[in-house]
């Protein structure tokens, strides 16, 4: 695996191949828990994650050559490191504005209700 | 298409202020121009300054960029504080509030992104690849590209003053107030496309001086040998690369509502203006740190030299920046505690934020115990370093009260959070770039500042910083909100007189520092640095000549401790005589990243104005320079080893002669 | 966190393999703040996508069968950018031209495909104005695909940049850059398809 650490040398065919083949498989299936109504409703959402990511660290592995080899690490690190913060901003995000949406949008409240909440 | 929304009903002819000021700036533009004519010093400085990649000079570039946005910044301060001076009690003050709300939208714009941002920029383009021991930058060529982007950016603010308006929004312009149905003319888009383009050159800067930290240390310099300012600079990179596409991002989609009529943060079809305030500030809070760190690493820097003592707690001070610059992502919400969000969310974001003073408070104490028992020598830079740990730590205070979100709900939007940010960013990073400039001026020009003229200009700063926002603090309490043209609440009249008097003493502290710099150009010779250590410096800049050659290092030195530079003055370790010098490898000068920021400028004003057939022409001019570029292949050279060697023997026996 | 990685490596900055590899880490940070971009567009259309205003809803608007399409063209073209790539250390660079003209007629089919959709649309009167949810569509999808735009303008000068100049260390760092780049584009779009298209029509 070392050898393949830098896009620009050989024995890469093989490895394009194999990561091709993975996301197409992925892709199919993700479609296709969607499409084909056999995986149960609460289910599809995750399942579609779950290809997702999979297929995301296929592409990184065999596309984008990221892996645990000492000249790998630094990248694969800054990677490591931006992903956290997408997950902290993202999901902190979604957190403030959905808190301030069920505060300020009560959706489930009639007028009735907010005036007896007075 | 050809000129879009531009007429010339834009040029604001009825207003005499902008009118007067258009004039001052023309003669005074035509008088530099004219002098630059005379002396024949076009080619010097297209070849020497302009088209420059040497790291140095483009820190200079920054810094003299900033101090004059500095003075734009303070114009447009003094006229607030003389305006709510005077419209008490039913007067309407001279400012209408049109153009008043602009004034102190530019103000908060130009400090934060062309005042604030340029100089830190600057301060670390100097002195970080020279404390790493490295040549250059990483990349020489998007260095400078960074810093012209930057300039046009700021250009483009100035241009706004004459022609069209301002954005009268406050200058993170929450929507819906900034969307078209409420802010109809330009003054929004020159904000936009003006941070549009700041905020790139910013982000490349990140980019790369990020790279030239991790990869381009002296051969020894592990991470911990690091000296603190350059520590400071790394964690200031990572945030810079951070956030500011978020920044990025989020003026895109404010730019998408108002040009292509969408609906991300407007008030119909479902757009949510409360994502803009919470997007702008993931951005806005990491950048106060991206101020404030690089300042904390001046003082490291000036409080160890001037006290003659290592820097205390060397390894909590690294910690302790770290920890600030991870939990910088936790805080963001203190700015808006009161827009809805329930209580756990505003307590989880008030801890977070409470927690945070603590790294802060680790700072201060170091640097206090820097001090004890040092041979403490009184120098400008040092004043500065005091001032700051005084003022600093007050405003910390107050920003752990506003912490609290009951108690943000109390002075929320109010003067009280006004003084707060002056009081940390004026305190902080404003003393902090002044330490910095009189610390590293002989460094950069082979003389320093006059000593006199310093210390004259920080004591009307202090003094005039205390002057000017103690009396916006009671202001806070008694209920003034920021931002008001106007009121009729006649005991507030006193305060801000006061504060108006402070603001004019800052104005003689600005003043002063302009004098300053003036003598000592004059006074160069009497003033000169011929050893290129005149502090007793503890870093490796101070072990080169001052100036520092084009090439920084004639040998690349071997790092074996933290502090290099004193170490090998203790130990006597001085230059080997007949050394043998190498070629050395630098880049060459390229008008490319001037001409793309040219274009850049066109592309941005031509979509302020709605001018399609320009816009295009500066967004293809762009491209294709940047294309053009990838087809040059000298893009460097080697200074012969012969000419090296020359270099440092002038400077060998000027330093000999210098000793005599 | 950054300790493990990073050594003091000035000695051999001059030299021409240094210098490429400190190049693609650089271009590696610019396209985190890329993702940073795209994430910041995730979590506008998180808090939008149900923000339809009494418009159309992503499951009367997308068709998945044409998005599985769309997404196959993506995929084909990072592997004809891997075949590319991987010609690279055998000199062949007819070879390396071929694959990296399928892979701009891939990627350019791909944004026909794009434009086709978001005409359909718009003229379907679900257009980026009729509501915040189709704002953050456009906004997010669209940015992919100006994103992949630029990134066939990158193809067409290292094309002929390879014709020029042959595959030099240079070029050879260039085609690095691009390979990431295009790659990247491709890791984006899976996020596209999974949660707007495939999550937006559940």
């Amino acid at each position: 695996m070392h050898k393949d650490a830098s896009p620009a040398t050989g024995h890469g065919v093989g490895r394009c191949i194999i990561g091709f083949g993975l996301s197409l498989v992925l892709t199919v299936l993700a479609f296709w828990s969607v499409m084909g109504h056999v995986v149960p409703h609460d289910m599809i959402m995750p399942a579609v994650i779950f290809f997702g990511v999979a297929q995301l660290l296929v592409q990184l592995y065999y596309f984008m050559h990221l892996g645990l080899a000492p000249e790998q690490r630094e990248n694969t690190v800054y990677l490591i490191l931006t992903v956290t913060l997408i997950v902290i901003i993202v999901g902190l995000s979604l957190w403030v504005m959905h808190n301030a949406d069920v505060n300020m949008m009560p959706r489930s409240m009639s007028v009735m209700d907010a005036v007896h909440r007075e | 298409m050809m000129f879009g929304k531009l007429t010339l009903d834009a040029i604001p002819l009825e207003q005499p202020i902008i009118v007067w000021t258009f004039a001052a700036v023309a003669i005074l533009g035509c008088a530099i121009l004219g002098l630059v004519s005379y002396y024949g010093k076009w080619k010097y400085l297209w070849s020497e300054w302009i088209t420059s990649v040497d790291h140095k000079k483009i820190g200079v570039m920054y810094i003299i960029f900033a101090l004059i946005m500095l003075l734009r910044g303070f114009a447009d301060a003094i006229m607030m504080r003389l305006q709510q001076s005077l419209a008490s009690a039913g007067s309407p003050g001279y400012l209408p509030p049109h153009h008043y709300d602009q004034i102190f939208t530019a103000h908060g714009t130009i400090m934060i992104f062309f005042m604030a941002t340029p100089f830190i920029l600057g301060l670390m383009n100097f002195v970080v690849p020279l404390q790493i021991g490295a040549r250059d930058v990483a990349y020489p060529f998007l260095n400078s590209l960074s810093f012209w982007l930057t300039v046009m950016g700021g250009t483009l603010v100035m241009m706004s003053l004459f022609v069209g308006d301002f954005a009268a929004v406050g200058w993170v312009a929450y929507p819906p107030l900034s969307e078209l149905g409420y802010s109809p003319t330009v003054g929004v888009d020159y904000y936009i496309w003006a941070l549009q383009l700041s905020g790139l050159g910013t982000t490349i800067s990140g980019i790369n001086f990020l790279m030239t930290i991790l990869k381009m240390r002296a051969p020894g310099m592990t991470l911990m040998k690091m000296p603190v300012f350059t520590w400071t600079a790394l964690i200031t990179n990572i945030l810079i690369v951070a956030i500011f596409p978020v920044l990025t991002a989020t003026l895109a989609l404010l730019t998408a509502d108002r040009y292509l009529g969408m609906h991300f943060f407007t008030n119909e079809l479902g757009g949510n203006a409360m994502m803009y305030i919470n997007l702008i500030w993931v951005w806005g809070h990491p950048e106060v740190y991206v101020l404030i760190l690089p300042a904390f690493g001046v003082f490291s820097e000036v409080v160890a030299t001037f006290s003659g003592k290592p820097l205390f707690g060397y390894k909590s001070m690294v910690y302790a920046t770290s920890a600030i610059g991870v939990m910088s992502f936790f805080v963001w919400l203190h700015h808006f505690f009161t827009m809805g969000s329930g209580a756990n969310v505003n307590a989880f974001f008030g801890i977070m934020t409470t927690l945070i003073s603590i790294p802060t408070g680790v700072k201060l104490f170091n640097w206090l115990f820097t001090m004890y028992r040092g041979r403490v020598r009184y120098h400008s830079s040092m004043l500065w370093s005091i001032g700051f740990m005084a003022t600093f730590a007050f405003g910390g205070m107050t920003g752990v009260m506003l912490a609290i979100p009951g108690v943000d709900f109390l002075v929320h939007n109010s003067l009280f959070l006004v003084a707060h940010f002056h009081n940390v960013i004026i305190g902080g990073t404003v003393f902090g770039v002044l330490a910095g400039m009189t610390f590293w001026f002989p460094k950069v020009f082979g003389f320093a500042l006059n000593e006199k003229w310093g210390k004259i200009a920080f004591w009307f700063w202090f003094s005039g910083y205390w002057l000017a926002w103690t009396p916006m603090y009671v202001l806070g309490f008694k209920g003034m909100t920021r931002r008001l043209n106007h009121f009729n609440q006649p005991d507030w009249q006193p305060y801000l007189t006061v504060a108006l008097i402070g603001a004019c003493l800052i104005a003689v502290g600005i003043v002063a520092i302009l004098i300053q710099i003036a003598v000592s150009i004059r006074d160069r010779k009497a003033n000169a640095d011929v050893t290129g250590d005149p502090w007793g410096g503890r870093s490796l800049e101070w072990s080169l000549p001052s100036p520092v050659p084009f090439y920084n290092f004639a040998r690349i030195p071997t790092i074996t401790s933290l502090e290099q530079h004193w170490d090998d003055k203790i130990n006597g370790v001085t230059a080997p005589e007949n050394v043998h010098y190498e070629d050395i490898h630098m880049p060459r000068n390229t008008a490319t990243g001037f001409v793309i920021s040219v274009f850049a400028l066109v592309l941005c004003f031509s979509l302020v104005w709605h001018m399609w057939i320009p816009a295009i022409i500066g967004f293809v001019g762009a491209i294709v320079s940047f294309i053009v570029r990838t087809y040059n292949t000298d893009v460097d050279y080697y200074v012969p080893a012969e000419e090296v060697a020359e270099i440092e023997s002038r400077h060998a026996s000027v330093v000999a002669g210098g000793q005599i | 966190m950054l300790h493990s990685t990073v050594q003091a490596s000035h000695h051999d900055a001059d030299h021409g393999h240094e210098k490429g590899a400190m190049a693609i880490t650089g271009f590696w940070i610019y396209l985190m703040t890329d993702c940073l971009i795209f994430a910041t567009l995730f979590a506008t259309f998180g808090v939008l996508s149900h923000a339809t205003a009494g418009g159309p809803t992503a499951g009367s608007l997308f068709d998945l069968n044409y998005v599985g399409l769309e997404t196959l063209l993506l995929l084909l073209s990072s592997f004809t950018f891997g075949l590319a790539i991987s010609g690279l250390s055998n000199e062949k660079k007819t070879s390396v031209i071929f694959w990296l003209f399928v892979t701009f007629l891939l990627g350019a089919s791909f944004i026909w495909m794009e434009i086709h959709e978001f005409v359909h649309l718009i003229a379907e009167n679900a257009g980026p104005d009729r509501s915040a949810f189709l704002s953050a569509y456009f906004g997010l999808v669209g940015t992919h695909g100006i994103h992949v735009t630029l990134g066939l303008l990158w193809l067409a000068v290292i094309i002929h940049q390879v014709l020029h100049f042959g595959l030099d260390a240079t070029i050879q760092r260039r085609l690095a850059c691009l390979s990431l780049f295009w790659h990247f584009l491709d890791l984006v779009w899976v996020c596209v398809f999974s949660i707007v298209y495939l999550g937006g029509v559940l």
